[in-house]
C-alpha cells in the first residue's frame, strides 16, 4: 500500500514537471537521412500555410526508430503523431490495427504513386502509409578504376560471376584499393537486404510454399558461396562490420571499385567536396543469378499516422503536404534539383530540370520498376530483401549472423546455411506456420 | 654497471610518472580525436590515413546549431542530472544513515541485493516501465527521467554514503541521543556536516552518472524532455557521412560535463577512492 502511494505520488510529482503537448502540436518520429533534413528545414512552409499547425521532429537512428516506434505503437503511448516506417512494417501494422488509413483528396493523385510502393504500404488494397521517398538498389561503379582494370564498363544485369571477376581486376590491397564493397553487417536491413536479394536472383526465397524456411536449397548454397567468395578476394578488410556508410565511404574515398547497394547512394557520390569520385561514377541494373528474378530490391521510407493519435487529421494533412507533388517542387526550386526525394512518384521523372539533374535517374528508376515484392511462385510473401510477416525480423537478424560469420571464415557455406535452416525452423514452428 | 638505491628510486619515480602519462593519454586519445574530428569535413573524418593536419572548419558546430536546439536539451540535461542527484540524495542520506548507525541483521544483505540490481539489463523492464509512464501520462516528461535517474543510481549513491557515514564515530551520535537529540537532528546536525565531503564528492559523480545516461532518455522522450545524450544519438546516419556531425554535437554534450568534471575534479577524486588507502 505504502508502496503504491509512493509510486502515485512521484508519478503526480513528476507529472507536475513535465511538459505537455497542446492540441495542435504535431511530433513527427524520423530518421537521419539527407531528404528528411530537408523535409525538417523546409516544414516552416507548411507551418505558414497551416498556422494551425506545429510540427516537432523527432529525429533518432534507424535501429532506435523501430524500437522506440514499435514500443510506443504497441503501447498506444501516443508519443508520436506521424511515424515514419518501411514497407516491411506497413502492411504488419494495419493489419493490426495500429496504423489509421490515409485518404487524401484528388489532387494528392494517389495513383502517381509507383504501383509497386503503393501495394507495399497498403493492406487490404487500403492505403496506410504515404511514400516520403522509393529505393531499389543497383550496381554503382568507380568508372576510372574498372576502365584501368581493362574493362569498358559493367552491362546491365551481368552476372555474379562477371562482377566477381572484374572485383578481383580491381583489388591491389597493398595500395588499398578494392574492387567490391558489400555489406556485411549482421541484420535483416543490413547484410541480408543485399543476400536476400542475391538468393532471389539466384531462384532463391525465404520460404517455400508451405512456410517452412529454404535456405538449405542450391540457390541459397550459390548466393551465399560467391558472396563470401568474392568478399575475400577483393572485399574491403573488416567487411563484417560494414554497412551502407563504410561502403559509401570506401566509394567516396575512391577506394572501392564496384558498390552493391541502395540506389539514393548515387545522389550521396555527386557532390565533389563530399566525394572524390563525383562525375566518375557508372551506374548498371543489379546482376543476376542466371534467373528472371532480379537482385534488385525495394524499399520506401513512408509516413503513417498511428491509430493512438490525438491529431489525426493535422498529421494527415502533414503527411499530404510532405509526400505531395508539390513537396518534390519545393524542394528542387529551394534545395537543387538532385536534392529531391526521388523514386516514390512517375510525375518526378517528367520534370525535365531533374532528368537533367541527375545522371543516375533512368537507372535508379528502372531499378524500381523492375523490382519484384509480389507473391511468386515458391514465394508466399511480399517482399523482395524482406518478408512481410511479423517473424520475418527476428529471423532476418539470426540468418544475418550466420552470413557475419560464414562471411568471416568462422562457419562454412554450409554450416551457415543449416544453422539459419534450423533457427528460421524453431520460429515458424514456435509462430504456428505449420 | 652498478646502479644505486638512488638512481633506483629515480628510475622507479620516472617509470610510473611516464606510465601515468601514457594512461592518461589513452584515455584521452578518444575525447581529442573526437574534438578533432569535429573541425573535419565528413570526408576528412573518414579519411584513410587519418589526417592530423587540415584546415579546420567550424560548419559541423553551424550544422548542429541550424538543426538543433540545443539550449534546450542542454536545460533538460541540467533539470534531470541535478534533479535526479538531489532526489536520490533525499531517499538515500536517512538510508544510508539507518544502514550505517542502525544496522540490522540483513543490512549487509539488503546492500549488496540492492547492488545487484545494478547488474540487470535495463532493457528487461523498459516495456513496465514504458507503460507505467503511459498510464499516468509521463512519457516524454523530465519529471519522469528525475525519479528513473535516481531509482536508477540509488544503489551506487547509497553504497559510497554507507562507506562515507561509517567512517563517523558512533560515538559522537550517541553523545548527541544523550543530550536529546531526534533522529532527524541527528542526520542535519552531526552526520550530514561531519560527512560533507563525501556527500558532496557522491553527489558529484551522481551528476556526471546521470549526464551521461542514455538508454532511458532515448526511450522515454520525444521532443519535449530530449536531453543532450538523445541529441547525439539522433546525428547517427545510416545512409550517408555523419562522423564529423556526431564529433561536433559529442563535443558541445561532453563540453559541460568535462568542465564541471575538472572543476569539482579533487572531490571527485575523493569519492572515487575513499577506502582504497587506509
Amino acid at each position: 500500500m505504502r508502496i503504491s502511494n509512493l509510486l502515485l505520488g512521484t508519478a503526480a510529482i513528476a507529472a507536475g514537471l513535465g511538459a505537455a503537448a497542446s492540441a495542435d502540436e504535431i511530433t513527427v518520429a524520423t530518421i537521419n537521412v539527407g531528404h528528411m533534413v530537408t523535409a525538417q528545414r523546409l516544414t516552416a512552409e507548411f507551418e505558414a500555410a497551416h498556422p494551425d499547425i506545429k510540427v516537432n521532429w523527432v529525429t533518432l537512428d534507424e535501429g532506435t526508430l523501430r524500437q522506440r516506434i514499435t514500443a510506443d505503437i504497441a503501447t498506444d503511448g501516443g508519443q508520436f503523431d506521424v511515424m515514419t516506417i518501411g514497407m516491411y512494417e506497413a502492411p504488419i501494422w494495419a493489419e493490426r490495427g495500429w496504423l489509421l488509413p490515409l485518404d487524401f483528396d484528388d489532387a494528392y493523385d494517389v495513383d502517381d504513386i509507383y504501383e509497386p510502393i503503393r501495394a507495399g504500404l497498403s493492406y487490404d488494397g487500403q492505403l496506410y502509409a504515404a511514400p516520403f521517398y522509393g529505393e531499389s538498389s543497383m550496381v554503382m561503379y568507380n568508372r576510372e578504376l574498372v576502365e584501368a582494370a581493362g574493362y569498358d564498363g559493367i552491362d546491365d544485369h551481368a552476372s555474379w560471376q562477371e562482377i566477381r571477376e572484374i572485383a578481383a581486376a580491381i583489388t591491389d590491397r597493398e595500395a588499398g584499393f578494392y574492387g567490391i564493397c558489400l555489406r556485411g553487417k549482421p541484420g535483416w536491413g543490413e547484410n541480408m537486404a543485399l543476400i536476400g536479394t542475391m538468393a532471389n536472383s539466384f531462384g532463391g526465397s525465404y520460404f517455400n510454399d508451405d512456410w517452412t524456411p529454404a535456405f538449405e536449397t542450391q540457390p541459397w548454397r550459390d548466393a551465399v558461396q560467391i558472396y563470401v567468395d568474392m568478399m575475400n578476394e577483393s572485399g574491403p578488410p573488416g567487411a563484417e562490420s560494414n554497412s551502407f556508410g563504410e561502403s559509401l565511404a570506401l566509394m567516396n574515398e575512391g577506394r572501392c571499385g564496384i558498390w552493391i547497394d541502395a540506389t539514393i547512394g548515387a545522389s550521396l557520390m555527386t557532390d565533389p567536396t563530399e566525394s572524390r569520385v563525383a562525375g566518375k561514377v557508372g551506374f548498371a541494373q543489379a546482376p543476376n543469378g542466371g534467373t528472371e528474378n532480379g537482385s534488385n530490391w525495394l524499399w520506401a521510407w513512408a509516413l503513417a499516422v498511428p491509430a493512438g493519435t490525438d491529431s489525426a487529421e493535422d498529421a494527415t494533412t502533414f503527411i499530404e503536404w510532405l509526400t505531395s507533388k508539390d513537396y518534390i517542387r519545393l524542394v528542387g526550386e529551394t534545395e537543387g534539383w538532385a536534392q529531391v526525394p526521388t523514386g516514390s512518384r512517375e510525375s518526378t521523372y517528367d520534370i525535365p530540370e531533374f532528368m537533367e539533374a541527375t545522371s543516375f535517374a533512368d537507372a535508379e528508376l528502372e531499378a524500381i520498376l523492375t523490382a519484384r515484392p509480389e507473391i511468386g511462385p515458391n514465394k508466399p510473401y511480399v517482399g523482395v530483401q524482406f518478408a512481410a510477416i511479423p517473424e520475418f525480423q527476428a529471423i532476418g537478424n539470426a540468418v544475418g549472423q550466420q552470413m557475419t560469420a560464414a562471411l568471416s571464415g568462422e562457419l562454412t557455406v554450409d554450416e551457415a546455411l543449416a544453422n539459419s535452416q534450423e533457427i528460421a525452423d524453431r520460429e515458424m514452428r514456435r509462430a504456428g506456420y505449420y | 654497471m652498478i646502479i644505486t638505491d638512488k638512481q633506483k628510486q629515480t628510475l622507479t619515480h620516472n617509470l610510473a610518472v611516464a606510465t601515468a602519462w601514457i594512461v592518461a593519454l589513452l584515455f584521452f586519445f578518444p575525447i581529442f580525436w573526437m574534438i578533432l574530428t569535429s573541425f573535419k569535413t565528413e570526408q576528412q573524418a573518414i579519411s584513410i590515413p587519418p589526417l592530423l593536419v587540415f584546415e579546420p572548419t567550424l560548419d559541423n558546430y553551424r550544422v548542429v546549431h541550424e538543426r538543433s536546439d540545443i539550449a534546450g536539451y542542454a536545460w533538460n540535461s541540467i533539470i534531470t542530472s541535478f534533479g535526479g542527484t538531489v532526489l536520490a540524495l533525499l531517499i538515500s542520506i536517512p538510508a544510508a544513515y539507518a544502514m550505517a548507525f542502525r544496522p540490522g541483521r540483513y543490512t549487509k544483505g539488503i546492500l549488496l541485493w540492492m547492488l545487484s540490481t545494478k547488474m540487470m539489463p535495463a532493457v528487461g523492464v523498459l516495456m513496465p516501465i514504458y507503460l507505467l509512464c503511459k498510464r499516468f501520462d509521463l512519457l516524454d516528461t523530465t519529471g519522469v527521467l528525475i525519479v528513473i535517474f535516481a531509482m536508477m543510481n540509488l544503489p551506487i549513491i547509497m553504497m559510497m554514503l554507507f562507506n562515507f557515514f561509517r567512517e563517523i564515530p558512533k560515538e559522537i551520535l550517541e553523545a548527541s541521543r544523550m543530550d536529546g537529540a531526534s533522529t532527524l537532528v541527528e542526520i542535519t546536525r552531526i552526520v550530514m556536516p561531519l560527512a560533507w565531503g563525501g556527500i558532496a564528492s557522491t553527489a558529484l559523480l551522481s551528476v556526471v552518472l546521470m549526464w551521461n545516461e542514455a538508454f532511458w532518455s532515448i526511450n522515454l522522450t520525444a521532443n519535449n524532455a530530449g536531453t543532450l545524450v538523445s541529441l547525439v544519438a539522433s546525428f547517427s546516419n545510416p545512409q550517408g557521412l555523419f562522423w564529423a556531425k556526431v564529433s561536433a554535437v559529442s563535443t558541445l554534450a561532453c563540453a559541460p560535463i568535462v568542465v564541471f568534471g575538472w572543476m569539482t575534479q579533487k572531490q571527485l577524486v575523493q569519492g572515487l577512492t575513499f577506502g582504497a588507502v587506509k
